[in-house]
């Protein structure tokens, strides 16, 4: 089941949280929705399940508008709000009843869904303490399960590893990551690692205006343009050796490290690679290529150039 | 419909699995069978077999009991983020302003059917008209659910808890006595509008036995109008 979000506007006040944004998440596709604090992750996330309704434009899950069959559309939607807001003076177990019972399951299946999301989040310990006893990530878990106890085909996740420790951060991770082959799932963070780590697409949003949409590689590539490379070379002086890896072509310029002899950065001009032709070259001068490291461009690089102004 | 009982439902158990239901019952009918038994003018003092020292009473305790069990209704779900939570789910914003009054009218039901034994002592002791014993159940029944109504409204004010409650029983006291007050400093017209406003105006017919339409259109006014309200500003949220 598909989102589409059409022109999406939503203003507080003078303040355009969402400003005009357009995008699709497909079935079996987790969407990363990326943005420094106040970027308007969250108010899209709330629109989507219609608990904001926009200023203007409209949101479709599947062929229901969130405008005129918000009923449908949050049948189908499993939500995990930010901060993670639960009944606290409830058992777990009664919880999970409850948002079984008026997500509208069958009473017969009702006992049957509520041990599978126990045994799925792994609150067989907890099951019976009341919510306001638990620990962050245990909490953190029933707000999971409770998003996936009625089997929703999308998954709207607002900050779903907030809070948690790395061990749970990679149990919940690898939850969405299965999730998400069969589901529709957006999920926001501003932990730039974990939307790596877990989705097939990125959207990164500043000041409520999409700045960037592809898959992690594509961003990092787009970013990247020219190949950066580190270099260890001995068996020769600094300038012998800079002056050698200036004459290759496709070199647009090299950077001798400070308060090293023998290492160095440099860069190809946009398009090529200098690998083979500074390989050939140690070898010609009988030089020891010891170390040959591509820079990458960090997810982070690209973030911070996009968002910083 | 199915929807309304599961949220009165889950509102009920969290007043039984709170203090909440059980001081309301202690208190209510402590206080209650205190005046109507023991003290001040009780059933022994006035000598005759009817019910009227105990909703004299019950008028009064549950006017400032409702408040303090609807205070917490929507005001609690605002300030803790659940209500997200709840209006994602697919019900509406009627469906959980009924439930919420729902649960809290169905509390004050129980609350009263523990206050029958009286009525059956009452019975034994000589002879008791039953019907205005009844009616006068049904006034404190629809006098309980306006103010159950305007405690809902007071509560989706304010997050703040005590706020809510201040609220209601600010609107709540217009009511219950000072539309009471002002219809005795005024005549005319406006002396007939302040009597009609008047809840006691109303209950104390109905509690006499008599069920007029003027009567039960005042009550479900004052049920209808808060609850709209209440709706309204749950609505306004979303925009």
């Amino acid at each position: 089941m598909d989102i589409i979000v059409e022109n999406l506007t939503k203003i507080y006040g003078t303040q355009r949280a969402v400003d005009n944004i357009s995008f699709k998440v497909h079935t079996g596709e987790v969407l990363g929705f990326l943005g420094p604090n106040g970027a308007g992750k969250t108010t899209t996330m709330k629109a989507i399940t219609s608990y904001l309704i926009p200023n203007k434009g409209d949101i479709h899950v599947g062929e229901f508008s969130v405008i005129d069959q918000p009923e449908e559309v949050k049948k189908r939607i499993g939500y995990l709000p930010e901060d993670n807001p639960l009944y606290n003076d409830m058992p777990v177990i009664d919880y999970l009843r409850f948002v079984a019972q008026i997500q509208g399951i069958d009473k017969s299946r009702i006992t049957g869904r509520i041990l599978e999301m126990v045994k799925l989040c792994s609150l067989e310990g907890e099951k019976h303490k009341k919510i306001g006893e638990l620990s962050k990530g245990y909490r953190q878990r029933v707000g999971l399960a409770q998003a996936l106890i009625h089997d929703p085909e999308v998954l709207i996740l607002d900050e779903p590893t907030a809070g948690l420790d790395p061990n749970q951060i990679i149990e919940i991770r690898d939850l969405i990551r299965t999730i998400g082959r069969e589901k529709t799932v957006l999920l926001s963070s501003h932990i730039l690692a974990e939307v790596e780590a877990t989705c097939d697409r990125i959207l990164i949003i500043n000041k409520g205006k999409i700045v960037a949409d592809g898959t992690p590689e594509n961003l990092r590539k787009k970013a990247q343009g020219q190949e950066m490379l580190k270099l260890t070379i001995e068996d020769a002086g600094k300038n012998e050796i800079t002056a050698a890896l200036q004459k290759i072509s496709t070199i647009d310029w090299v950077n001798p490290v400070t308060g090293s002899d023998n290492r160095f950065e440099i860069q190809s001009r946009p398009n090529v690679s200098s690998r083979r032709a500074i390989f050939d070259i140690c070898v010609k001068n009988r030089w020891a290529l010891t170390e040959m490291v591509i820079v990458e461009t960090k997810l982070e690089d690209i973030f911070r150039e996009l968002t910083m102004n | 419909m199915k929807e309304i009982w599961i949220i009165a439902r889950r509102e009920l158990n969290s007043f039984f699995n709170s203090l909440m239901a059980y001081i309301l019952l202690i208190a209510f009918l402590g206080f209650s069978g205190f005046f109507t038994w023991i003290s001040g003018a009780d059933v022994f003092m006035v000598g005759q077999t009817n019910m009227q020292s105990f909703f004299g009473i019950a008028y009064w305790t549950l006017f400032f009991f409702i408040p303090g069990i609807t205070m917490g209704l929507l005001s609690e779900e605002m300030r803790s983020g659940t209500i997200e939570l709840l209006l994602t789910k697919p019900v509406s914003d009627w469906q959980v302003i009924f439930g919420k009054f729902l649960s809290t009218l169905v509390l004050i039901c129980i609350a009263l059917a523990f206050t029958l034994p009286y009525y059956i002592t009452i019975a034994t002791l000589g002879p008791l008209d039953h019907g205005s014993v009844w009616t006068g159940y049904l006034g404190l029944i629809l006098m309980s659910a306006s103010y159950i109504a305007i405690g809902l409204f007071a509560s989706s004010l304010s997050k703040n808890q005590i706020v809510a409650f201040l609220i209601a029983l600010l609107i709540g006291i217009f009511f219950h006595i000072i539309f009471g007050v002002l219809a005795g400093n005024f005549t005319g017209a406006l002396g007939g509008l302040f009597t009609y406003l008047n809840l006691s105006t109303h209950f104390e017919s109905i509690s006499r036995g008599v069920i007029d339409t003027k009567d039960l259109i005042y009550f479900f006014s004052l049920i209808a109008l808060p609850l709209i309200l209440a709706e309204m500003m749950l609505t306004r949220r979303r925009f």
